[in-house]
Parts: structure tokens; C-alpha cells; sequence
């Protein structure tokens, strides 16, 4: 995506009413411009055309199983931890056809859905949605078979990241290394330091291009020094904690660890989890025709190992208890995807913990079953 | 495929209050196309088609809460090739099967002037209790796009895209906001079967079950979820005992619900 790491040397100075010169800058290049934004009881992406858009003064408080946005006592637009929705929808998207099938009588012929992609700029994504992203790259851009049509969105988007200063009470990037600073995956990235000022930093040459155009100053070293120790105070806030060192292994030993049976007995087999997921790639695909049979389409929607159809072959579903579906994610998660793919396939977002309507906790099992200390309590 | 017999369709009703068969009147837009598709050979609450069997396909809506329903539906299902029961009412016995956990002859004491002429089952029951069912469409009332899915699905000789998962797959899709992890409602998304495109969710209100247990559901365990969150047993027999009251996991959320 020809973005890099830069250190905090490049950084600059922005002044808050810098941002809304960020918006228009971003719409000149034609972009649609997100945000997170304050609807439907949470803090979540919506379409933004100025700074007073931004959430500034709100945030959530987040434990397993529940989110309740909240006023704060100060006029911050970043206070807050990721929200229910991640970039994902964005360029893998819930529901999408493919190609159809259409016949005027005969002969047929296929139509396959070709659309410009939108160019989307998100402004405020948590480091962990940065991380993820890149994880999702790996399997969706450079893995054997490619995805044209997430490709092209990923590539004409431009992605602000906002470093996080208020973690939730279900993070644990930090145990994961996504977060709460983002090292890469950005074309520019702020530190809010107070209501009115943060730091800048770019990550990609169109990042350098549009900050140009951004009234901004350079970054003194104090002001370096704050946005550094607010990613310092912030690593040590994480609501959850995970210790990964051999973690991908003892999961695999431990494939009959009661620890399953008991965490299957209170699993819904909702798959919130893994919808909520920002790597969780899986979909499924269906065909259906018209009812005159002039036409016939081939769709994908997101899927989740949690259905019983995820895993049905000839004869019936493989994974058939509660059990091993659930199994099934933690390990996917957590080893599984080492191996196929090199990286964890958790960034620690904490979005399966909070968004389980039973709110099981990740953390909690994979420490269970890998027989570590137990995690952190949530802070209230 | 036009070349083919069309296949004869026969539409069947038992206790119910119509609103299934008329999601296949309220299907506009579809409803030249499936006229022109299908044989509308037996469907005495729109037309005139009273064909004698044997048919395709039967759609059966309501349930069983007469003797003279209980004989019908045996001949119901010697006449249809495939029997397909659409709503809550046939496939887990409607909201009249509340009448399962009271006395059935106590309310026609009650209601009717003339109790004697009034001939009714004890319990009001899907009609899986019944005969053999080939397929079941959902909700209350059935999602039309699902009929006219069935409905090609079943001309074309494929399967139809009829998911059996939760409605939590729908809610994320659609990008709607959990409202039990965001506002503590207790909602019976998680282990209620999709289909309807999370329909009530999308307006603020928790799903309430209509389309009945999906495949595989954990009641049992977001009953005490509900419990745990201060949620009397009450309140909690209550949540499960509408639409679907009848079908047996919901039934199992209250009756073996485990001490929380
Ligand atoms: S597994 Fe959970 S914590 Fe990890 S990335 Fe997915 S939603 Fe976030
Ligand atoms: S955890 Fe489950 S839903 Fe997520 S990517 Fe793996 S198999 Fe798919
Ligand atoms: S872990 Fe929670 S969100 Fe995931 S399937 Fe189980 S109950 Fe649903």
C-alpha cells in the first residue's frame, strides 16, 4: 500500500481546527471522508464533512458483554476505544454478488459485477484497526488467490490512524503488539494531547502530500515527550491482558482441556464474535435464480465457524458441537492462523469480548486452556 | 425449464390468522412472475382454484388444535409430493399454543355462549407433530422473499438459500448496533433463526423470537445470561413464551433453565 514506517522525528504539530483543513484536503482528493461519529448509542463509523462532526467529549465504556457511550469532562475526539463496527464492512463487504447469470431466452451470458471503488478516507482508526488491516491484506491481497475487488478498495483508501490514550475495558492490543501506538499502515497518524492540540505523524508520501497542505507546526521535543508518555500511561490501562509467548502451541497440546466443555455450555453460537472480528475473513457463497429463471446469481456473505453450515461437507456439518466450533475460533485465532498465515489473527481489539451477548472473554479461555495465570480484571 | 409441466401448487390453512398466505399476496412485485411460474391449483382464501390433488407442492399454514384438523392434515399429506409448512403457527404451533400450559376447556367455558358446539384439542401443535414435513419456512408472519426463494428454488431444482443460523448474522451484516450489549435489552437474536433480515433490531427493538430456534441454540444458557442480569423467572418465561412458545428449545430455556 506503499506506506511505511516513520519515526516520531517527522512528526508535526496540528491544532484542532487543522483537522477540518484535513477533511476538505482529503475531499479535494475526491475521497468520502468517515469518522467516528455518535449514532444509535454508540461511537461509530458515519460520514464526516468537519471536525465538529468528530465525538468531541464523548466515550464508551466497555467490559465483557456490554458499551454504554458516556459524556466526558473534556472536549477530546478521540477518547475512546475501537466502537462496534471495524473497517472491514468497508472493503470486504457483509453481502456482495459476484457475477449473474441472464438470458433473453438463449444463449446466456454472465455478468460480472464490475463497480469503481469507493474512495473511502477514514479519519480516527484505533492502531489495532490499522493492524488488522494489514492482517487482512496478507490473506485477502497477498495470498494465492487475491480478491480484486477488496484490492482495489484498499488501494484507493486513505487511512488516518488515531493512537489510543483510552483504552477499553476489553483492549489488550498491547499484549498483541497492534497497538496503542501504530508503527505502520497509516498515511497519517495523531496523538491527541489535549482538547485543542495533537501530534501528526506521517506514514506514507500522500500522507507528507495532503499535511502539506494542512496549516501545522513543528513538534517540539516536549511535545514529543507528551504524546510518548501518553502511549506509555496508556499500555498500562489495558483493560485485558494476553501472554502469547508459546501460547499457538499450548492450545494445539491442549485440544481436550476441560476448559472447552465448560466455555461451549454459556457459548450462544450467535458468531457476534467473529462478525465483530476486524480479521475474520470467512464467507460463504449461495446461487439462486429467478423464479422465471431468466436469471441467476452467485452472492457471498460473510460467514462465521460459529453456523452449523460453515462446516458441512457431503453428509452432514463436521464441527457439530458447541464445542468444537468454539474451539474451532480460539484456535483459529490464536495458532491456527500463525501457521497459515505467519501472524496471530488477534490484533486485541476486545470487540469479541464486548460484543458476546454472554460476554465470554478470549483472554480468559485461552489462558484457561494454555493453563496461564488469569488475565486482568476488567477496570470498572 | 418453460418447456416443463408447471409445477401445481395447493395452499392449505389450519389455525392461523392468514397473514402467511397473504405475504404471498403481498408479493407484488413477484406475484405475475410466480402466478406465470407455478399452478396455483388449490388456494381457497385468494381465488377460485379449488383443484382436486394430487399437487407438488403443499403449503400448509396454521396448526392442529381440532380433531377434524388432526384427520385433515393426514389427507393433506397423502395429496402433496412436498409438504412445506410456512410460519410459526404450523412449524411450532403459534401464539395459540399458550393455551399447551393452561386448560384449553376453561377458556371455551369462558368465551362461548354455547360451549358444547366448540370441539378443540387440548394443545395447539406444529404440524411436524403430525406427518412427515419436507421443509419449514419461518416467522410470524413468513418473510415473502423467502416464499418466492422456496418457490424458485423449488422450480429450478436447487437448494434454497434459507439460512438457519441467528439472527445476530443478520444484525452485523446490516451494520445495526447490538442492542443487548449496548443498552442491556434482552434479546432473542442469539438464538433465534435468521430470515428476516433482523428486522425489529433495525427499529430499536429486541428481537422477541418470531422466527423460532435456529439450528443449533443455546436457550438455556442465555436464559441464564438473562437471569444473571436481574431478569425474573417471570420475565424471562415471558421473553420465550410468544410466537415460538412451543417449540421444544424454547420451551427447555424456562422449563430446565439450570440455577444461574
Ligand atoms: S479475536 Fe477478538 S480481540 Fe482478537 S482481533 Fe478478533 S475481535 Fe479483536
Ligand atoms: S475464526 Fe472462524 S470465522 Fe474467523 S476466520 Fe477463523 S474460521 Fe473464519
Ligand atoms: S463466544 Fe459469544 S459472541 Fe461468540 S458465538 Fe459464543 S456467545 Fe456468541
Amino acid at each position: 500500500m506503499g506506506r511505511d514506517s516513520r519515526s516520531h522525528d517527522a512528526a508535526a504539530l496540528l491544532e484542532a481546527q487543522g483537522l477540518d483543513e484535513l477533511i476538505r484536503s482529503l475531499e479535494r482528493r475526491d475521497y468520502e471522508v468517515l469518522g467516528p461519529t455518535v449514532h444509535d448509542s454508540a461511537i461509530d463509523w458515519g460520514p464526516i464533512h468537519a471536525a465538529a462532526d468528530l465525538p468531541a467529549g464523548w466515550t464508551a465504556t466497555q467490559a465483557p458483554g456490554s458499551y454504554r457511550i458516556e459524556r466526558r469532562d473534556d472536549a477530546r475526539r478521540f477518547a475512546f476505544a475501537a466502537g462496534p463496527s471495524t473497517l472491514k464492512r468497508y472493503f470486504h463487504e457483509a453481502e456482495r454478488s459476484v457475477f449473474s447469470v441472464e438470458s433473453n431466452g438463449s444463449p446466456f451470458h454472465v455478468v460480472e459485477k464490475q463497480d469503481a471503488p469507493r474512495r473511502l478516507a477514514f479519519i480516527g482508526v484505533r492502531p489495532c484497526d490499522v493492524a488488522a488491516l494489514a492482517i487482512l491484506d496478507r490473506v485477502l491481497i497477498h495470498d494465492r488467490f487475491p480478491d480484486p475487488a477488496y484490492r482495489a478498495r484498499r488501494e484507493s483508501s486513505f487511512i488516518v490512524a488515531a493512537n489510543c490514550t483510552e483504552p477499553g475495558g476489553a483492549c489488550f492490543c498491547d499484549s498483541m503488539g497492534a497497538g496503542p501506538h501504530a508503527a505502520s499502515g497509516f498515511d497519517l497518524a495523531l496523538t491527541e494531547l489535549d482538547d485543542s492540540t495533537m501530534l501528526v505523524e506521517c506514514g506514507s508520501a500522500r500522507g507528507e502530500e495532503v499535511l502539506r497542505e494542512i496549516p501545522h507546526a513543528p513538534a517540539g521535543k516536549d511535545v514529543r515527550e507528551r504524546a510518548r508518555a501518553a502511549m506509555a500511561a496508556a499500555r498500562k490501562r489495558m483493560g485485558r491482558k494476553l501472554n502469547t509467548e508459546g501460547l499457538a502451541q499450548a492450545l494445539y497440546d491442549n485440544f481436550e482441556h476441560p476448559e472447552w466443555e465448560k466455555v461451549a455450555a454459556r457459548c450462544l453460537g450467535c458468531g457476534n464474535c467473529t462478525q465483530a472480528c476486524p480479521t475474520c475473513f470467512c464467507i460463504t457463497f449461495e446461487d439462486a435464480s429467478d423464479i422465471d429463471g431468466s436469471r441467476a446469481e452467485r452472492r457471498r456473505r460473510w460467514d462465521s465457524c460459529f453456523t452449523l453450515s460453515h462446516s458441512y461437507i457431503h453428509g452432514g456439518s463436521v464441527r457439530q458441537s458447541p464445542k468444537s466450533r468454539h474451539r474451532q475460533w480460539v484456535t483459529h485465532k490464536l495458532s491456527a492462523w500463525e501457521s497459515q498465515f505467519g501472524t496471530p489473527g488477534c490484533v486485541g481489539c476486545g470487540r469479541c469480548i464486548v460484543w458476546c451477548p454472554v460476554g465470554i472473554d478470549i483472554t480468559e479461555t485461552a489462558a484457561a486452556v494454555a493453563r496461564q495465570t488469569a488475565p486482568v480484571e476488567a477496570r470498572s | 425449464m418453460s418447456s416443463e409441466r408447471k409445477q401445481r401448487i395447493a395452499i392449505f390453512k389450519f389455525a392461523s390468522c392468514d397473514g402467511c398466505q397473504l405475504s404471498l399476496l403481498d408479493a407484488e412485485d413477484e406475484l405475475l412472475k410466480v402466478a406465470e411460474a407455478v399452478e396455483i391449483a388449490y388456494f381457497p382464501e385468494a381465488s377460485r382454484a379449488m383443484m382436486k390433488g394430487p399437487y407438488d407442492v403443499g403449503l400448509v399454514e396454521g396448526s392442529i388444535i381440532t380433531h377434524h384438523d388432526a384427520d385433515k392434515i393426514q389427507q393433506v399429506r397423502r395429496q402433496c409430493r412436498l409438504l412445506v409448512t410456512i410460519g410459526a403457527c404450523a412449524t411450532s404451533g403459534g401464539i395459540q399454543a399458550l393455551r399447551n400450559w393452561k386448560d384449553a376447556a376453561e377458556f371455551v367455558r369462558t368465551v362461548y355462549p354455547s360451549p358444547d358446539f366448540v370441539q378443540t384439542l387440548k394443545m395447539s401443535t406444529p404440524i411436524a407433530e403430525h406427518v412427515p414435513v419436507d421443509f419449514e419456512l419461518r416467522g410470524c408472519p413468513i418473510n415473502k422473499l423467502q416464499l418466492v426463494e422456496l418457490l424458485s428454488a423449488l422450480i429450478a431444482g436447487r437448494k434454497p438459500n434459507i439460512p438457519t443460523y441467528s439472527v445476530c448474522m443478520e444484525c452485523k451484516r446490516r451494520a445495526t448496533v447490538c442492542l443487548a450489549v449496548s443498552r442491556g435489552e434482552p434479546c432473542l437474536g442469539p438464538v433465534t433463526m435468521a430470515g428476516c433480515g433482523a428486522l425489529c433490531p433495525a427499529y430499536g427493538r429486541p428481537c422477541f423470537g418470531c422466527f423460532g430456534p435456529m439450528d443449533s441454540p443455546n436457550t438455556v444458557a442465555l436464559a441464564a445470561d438473562f437471569a444473571a442480569k436481574g431478569h425474573s423467572h417471570a420475565e424471562i418465561e415471558r421473553l420465550f413464551r410468544s410466537y415460538s412458545a412451543w417449540a421444544w428449545q424454547f420451551r427447555r430455556a424456562t422449563e430446565e433453565r439450570r440455577q444461574a
